[in-house]
């Protein structure tokens, strides 16, 4: 478990302010944040490796705010793996027993297990220069497991690797957070990682945690114009609320409740957000009326922008179904969004 | 063919004349005298002596850069602190100090008129006109080449592996000695070797706190003042002989490390 409580740091040019974070005992959470938000810095701070200006930071039931990192517990896996390039695959591996008091026995079927679940049995005596990224990022996993932290820090462990390798690495690290009494933390700023892997997410900006909760809820209910825009929610409109109903512009739209308290903005993931060719309502959803502005062509599925009174809604078709209908022949458009999917904030 | 710019050839042009400005007057040295006259040196005492001198007194002044600049190069390669630029000056000063200046700045501290002289005096060290003497001075002036050379190697080791080394178990001293030094040490050992050669060359500021005992430049000196070229150029012969297998065998092993890793 981790517990930070009202963390400063303060670097030459950055500055993390008053950071409340929770995660549970062998959860996986994770952290994510533009380039530069301060996720590394946090993880750094928690392991120890950056000073702290103020505030509690405490692994289970230990405060661990004074204590050097080699003291703390926590494991930390960076993005660039940082494996020792003098040592072996075998010898990285090993490093940290020389400083940990692991009966031989154990430590033989710990590393034993965790070369066999990370399936690099055939590198052990090659040089990390001679490893492949995802080769690499095994050996670091491996590497920072063997001394059973009893939280382990990853630093995007999965941004540098090509997409081959990057489906392996993720199932390998799904698979460690199972097999290990663990807490694991990560930082990404792919939202698609973190829904794999995370039960938890927390979204960060300019140093300060944006929003904290499950990973789904974050992604469908963000609470701020940022957290929405970064978890990808596209349709983000400024509305003002009557009732059960939000008007955005010229258009009127039917919410599935009436709005409590004061909220500024509606909005609908791009994915929730269906398009069609005739008026007939689905769902129990009022087709409204538009023209197709924009089509974009992500090579796996299409992005279409309909403008409807004004207000453009962007929906994600997959490239089947967008070659059986063609929407870019389409004269007129009806934009179906359920009010279930709609999001206030 | 491709045609190359005049640009190109201006590159080339500089830099044959570059190689023969450095070379042309050391070929010709080296040539100079003939084998008989470099094997009746060798016989000399007093010019083995005097390159014997150099070379234990230059390594002595680079083993002592080495115990007290390599932590403070790791210092400067790891954290940033207001007044940082300003040690890296006064590190830098003895590059552009006159030599002279140097041997006169020396000797006005180890002398009986300052407190430290007379500490030093009454530890029974002396300065002026002894091997410590010279020792000193070469410290002072290979001092910066140590600490620069090294200071580049700690930068180039990525700080992220000592700190994954420290969220291993590792201490901070377990970190350097386990991770940092295996990665520095060629480095150092450049570091070592450009220090060396600053030291076995100086002579203005030697000249001042201890003509004897006689360091070879000194000898080189003396035999051309007192005899002229033709005797001192076996000296000059010798010398760089023996500095360069020496640099030769430590820039091999420090490659051949280098190849391994």
């Amino acid at each position: 478990m981790i517990r930070i409580e009202g963390l400063n740091v303060r670097l030459s040019d950055f500055q993390l302010r008053d950071i409340h974070l929770a995660v549970e005992k062998n959860g996986f959470f994770a952290l994510m944040g533009p380039t530069g938000a301060g996720k590394t810095v946090l993880l750094e701070a928690i392991a120890g490796l950056v000073p702290i200006q103020s505030g509690r930071i405490c692994i289970g039931d230990r405060e661990v705010t004074g204590l050097p990192p080699e003291k703390r517990g926590i494991g930390i896996v960076y993005q660039d793996h940082a494996l020792f390039p003098h040592q072996t695959v075998w010898d990285n591996i090993r490093y940290g027993l020389h400083f940990h008091k692991v009966r031989h026995d154990d430590a033989v079927k710990r590393s034993e297990r965790l070369i066999d679940l990370l399936q690099i049995s055939h590198i052990l005596k090659r040089l990390p220069v001679h490893l492949s990224g995802g080769e690499k990022q095994r050996v670091a996993l491996a590497r920072a497991l063997m001394v059973a932290p009893e939280v382990l820090l990853l630093d995007e462990p999965l941004s540098a690797l090509d997409p081959n390798f990057r489906e392996e690495v993720r199932d390998s690290l799904k698979d460690l957070h199972k097999s290990s009494n663990t807490t694991f933390l990560m930082v990404t700023h792919d939202f698609s990682d973190a829904l794999f892997l995370a039960e938890r997410a927390a979204v960060i900006n300019q140093g300060r945690i944006e929003q904290n909760g499950e990973t789904m809820d974050v992604f469908r209910h963000p609470t701020s114009l940022f957290t929405a825009e970064f978890v990808g929610m596209k349709n983000v409109f400024p509305a003002m609320f009557e009732g059960a109903r939000a008007v955005v512009g010229h258009l009127k739209i039917e919410l599935s409740a009436p709005v409590e308290g004061p909220k500024r903005y509606l909005s609908v993931r791009p994915e929730d957000v269906v398009i069609s060719r005739e008026s007939a309502s689905t769902n129990g959803c009022t087709p409204l009326k538009g023209e197709i502005k924009r089509v974009v062509d992500h090579g796996f599925y299409f992005s279409i922008s309909v403008k409807t009174r004004g207000v453009i809604f962007q929906s994600l078709m997959p490239k089947s179904m967008f070659l059986d209908t063609d929407p870019r022949d389409w004269k007129e458009a009806y934009v179906h969004v359920r009010p279930s999917t709609l999001h206030m904030f | 063919m491709e045609k190359r710019e005049p640009f190109f050839w201006l590159t080339i042009s500089c830099g044959v004349i570059v190689m023969a400005f450095i070379l042309l007057p050391l070929m010709d040295m080296v040539t100079a005298p003939s084998l008989s006259m470099l094997k009746e040196t060798l016989k000399d005492r007093d010019v083995v002596r005097s390159i014997w001198l150099s070379m234990y007194t230059s390594g002595s002044a680079a083993l002592i850069s080495f115990v007290f600049g390599t932590p403070l190069a790791y210092l400067l390669a790891r954290t940033h602190f207001k007044g940082k630029r300003w040690v890296e000056s006064i590190i830098d000063l003895p590059i552009v100090i006159p030599h002279p200046v140097v041997g006169i700045a020396i000797l006005s501290v180890a002398g009986r008129n300052h407190w430290i002289g007379q500490m030093l005096g009454d530890l029974g060290i002396r300065i002026m006109g002894s091997v410590t003497g010279i020792i000193t001075v070469l410290t002072f002036v290979g001092l910066p080449f140590y600490i620069n050379t090294v200071k580049a190697g700690f930068e180039g080791i990525p700080p992220r592996l000592e700190k994954v080394s420290r969220s291993l178990g590792a201490s901070m001293s377990s970190t350097f000695f386990r991770i940092t030094f295996p990665l520095a040490w060629r480095s150092m050992v450049i570091g070592l070797i450009m220090c060396m050669a600053r030291a076995i060359s100086e002579f203005g500021a030697v000249v001042i706190v201890a003509y004897h005992p006689m360091i070879a430049p000194v000898m080189i000196y003396e035999r051309f003042e007192a005899y002229g070229l033709k005797y001192s150029q076996p000296v000059a012969v010798w010398l760089v002989l023996v500095c360069l297998c020496l640099f030769l065998a430590l820039r091999i092993l420090t490659l051949r490390r280098a190849r391994e890793i």
